[in-house]
C-alpha cells in the first residue's frame, strides 16, 4: 500500500486519519513508495489484460447470458432468494448456473473491477485522459472511487471466501469448472 | 475434463512462480516488474499528446503561497552560488552559458497549471520563465538529441527527460512564482516546471540543461521511480 506524506512546513497536511502512522510491514507491498508503485502498476495492467480476455470470452460465447445480473430476468428472483435468506419465505427455485442474488454479487464484483480501471486511469493520466477524469469528478474525486471500489472489492472478497470456507465442495467446482450440466 | 483441471492447475502454479520471481522491487529493471514496468513506460508514451495543453486551474484553486510543499534533497535549504550560470550543452550548436539576465532577455511564457505529486497531493500556483523549446532553439539543439538532462546544485539532485515533454508548450525553466522572483524554497534561481511531468521529474535549483542522444537516469529514477512520469 502507498501512503501520501508531506514535510512539516506550515500545517499538518493529514487529510486521512491514520497520517503519519506506518502500516504494519506485513500490510505492506514492495518496501516503499516506489515499490508499491511498480507492484501496483504491473498487477493493474494484468488485470486489465485478464479482464479484457475475460469480457471477449463472455461476448463471443454467450456465457454473458448465464453469467451476468439481468435487470428483467434476475431482479425478482435476487429479491425472492434475499427474502429467503432473511427467513422471510422459501427457496425460489434454481435457473440455471447461478441464481438471481449470485447474479447480482458477482456482476457487482466485475462491475467493481470496470470502476477500479477506469477510475485508475483518471488518476494516472489526469491530464492525458482528461475527460475521463472530469467524468469522474476530477482527479482527487477519483481517487476517492478508487479507494472506496478497493474497498468494497475486499468486502467481496471477504465474504466470498468466508461462503467457500462454509461450502468447501464448492472450491473444487470452482477450479475445475464444475459439472458442464447446468 | 480432468486436461482442463490440470491445465488451470498447471496455470496457476506457473503464474504464482513467475510473480514470486518478479516481486524484487529494488531491481525493477528484472523479472516480470521490470517487464510491466517497460510495458508501463511505453503505455504511457502512447498516451502521451505533444500537443495537449493542460487547462488553467480555477482561481479560487490556487494554493495558498506558504502551503505550496517545499521540497530538496540537501540537508538545508540550498542556495545559489555567487556567480551563478546556466550550462547549455549536449548536442547543440552553440553550447552557452546563461546569466539570470539572459534568460529573462529570451521570450517570457507563464504557465498556471496543476501540479501532480507522485505522492498524490496536487498543488496550484502561477510559474514564468523561458520554454525549454525556445532556449533549444537559440542554442540550436540538434534534432538527434531525443533527450533532454537537468542537474542541479541540490546535492546533485537531477533527472532526464524524453524530448517531446520537454519540448512541450507547457515546459518552462521557470524563473519565477506567483508573479514574482523565484524564491529559495521553490528551487531558485531557475527550475523546470511543466504540465505534464510528475513533481519530482522537474528539477530545481538548476545548473545545466544536456541536450543528449540517449536517455539518463535521475536522483529519484535510479532508486526505483519509473522514468516516464507523465500525467
Amino acid at each position: 500500500m502507498a501512503y501520501p506524506s508531506l514535510g512539516s512546513r506550515g500545517r499538518p497536511y493529514a487529510w486521512y486519519p491514520f497520517h503519519g502512522h506506518a502500516p504494519p510491514g506485513w500490510l505492506t507491498v514492495g518496501g516503499w513508495l516506489a515499490g508499491a508503485r511498480h507492484v501496483h502498476f504491473a498487477l493493474a495492467w494484468l488485470l486489465l489484460g485478464n479482464a479484457l480476455l475475460y469480457a471477449s470470452y463472455l461476448l463471443a460465447t454467450g456465457e454473458w447470458r448465464r453469467r451476468l445480473f439481468l435487470l428483467r430476468r434476475d431482479t425478482g428472483p435476487a429479491l425472492l432468494m434475499m427474502a429467503h435468506y432473511l427467513r422471510l419465505g422459501p427457496a425460489p427455485a434454481q435457473q440455471g448456473l447461478y441464481n438471481g442474488l449470485q447474479r447480482l454479487a458477482y456482476a457487482s464484483a466485475l462491475g467493481l473491477g470496470a470502476v477500479e480501471v477506469l477510475s485508475g486511469l483518471a488518476i494516472y493520466k489526469p491530464l492525458q485522459l482528461r475527460r475521463l477524469a472530469w467524468l469522474l469528478g476530477g482527479c482527487d474525486f477519483a481517487r476517492a472511487i478508487h479507494l472506496v471500489g478497493l474497498a468494497l472489492i475486499a468486502a467481496f472478497t471477504v465474504t466470498h471466501l468466508i461462503l467457500v470456507a462454509l461450502h468447501p465442495k464448492t472450491l473444487r467446482d470452482m477450479i475445475s469448472g464444475g459439472k458442464e450440466n447446468v | 475434463m480432468s486436461d482442463l483441471l490440470v491445465t488451470r492447475r498447471k496455470w496457476l502454479l506457473g503464474a504464482s512462480a513467475l510473480v514470486l520471481a518478479g516481486c524484487d522491487t529494488a531491481r525493477p529493471s528484472r523479472g516480470l516488474l521490470g517487464a510491466m514496468e517497460r510495458w508501463n513506460g511505453r503505455a504511457q508514451r502512447w498516451l502521451f499528446d505533444p500537443d495537449r495543453l493542460a487547462p488553467a486551474p480555477p482561481p479560487d484553486e490556487d494554493t495558498p503561497p506558504d502551503d505550496f510543499p517545499v521540497y530538496f534533497v540537501s540537508d538545508r535549504l540550498p542556495i545559489a552560488p555567487v556567480g551563478w550560470r546556466l550550462r547549455v550543452g549536449g548536442l547543440v550548436a552553440r553550447p552557452a552559458l546563461l546569466s539570470l539576465d539572459d534568460l529573462q532577455g529570451m521570450p517570457r511564457t507563464e504557465l498556471r497549471v496543476r501540479h501532480y505529486c507522485v505522492e498524490g497531493w496536487s498543488a496550484v500556483a502561477s510559474w514564468h520563465g523561458v520554454r525549454l523549446r525556445d532556449l533549444a532553439a537559440a542554442v540550436g539543439a540538434d534534432s538527434r538529441a531525443g533527450y533532454v538532462e537537468f542537474r542541479s546544485f541540490d546535492n546533485g539532485y537531477w533527472s532526464s527527460w524524453d524530448r517531446p515533454s520537454a519540448f512541450h508548450a507547457q515546459t518552462i525553466l521557470a524563473y519565477g512564482m506567483n508573479g514574482a522572483p523565484l524564491p529559495p524554497d521553490h528551487g531558485a534561481p531557475l527550475r523546470v516546471y511543466s504540465a505534464v511531468k510528475l513533481g519530482y521529474k522537474m528539477v530545481k535549483y538548476l545548473t545545466e540543461v544536456n541536450f543528449l542522444p540517449t536517455p539518463t537516469g535521475g536522483y529519484w529514477e535510479d532508486r526505483g521511480y519509473e522514468w516516464f512520469a507523465g500525467v
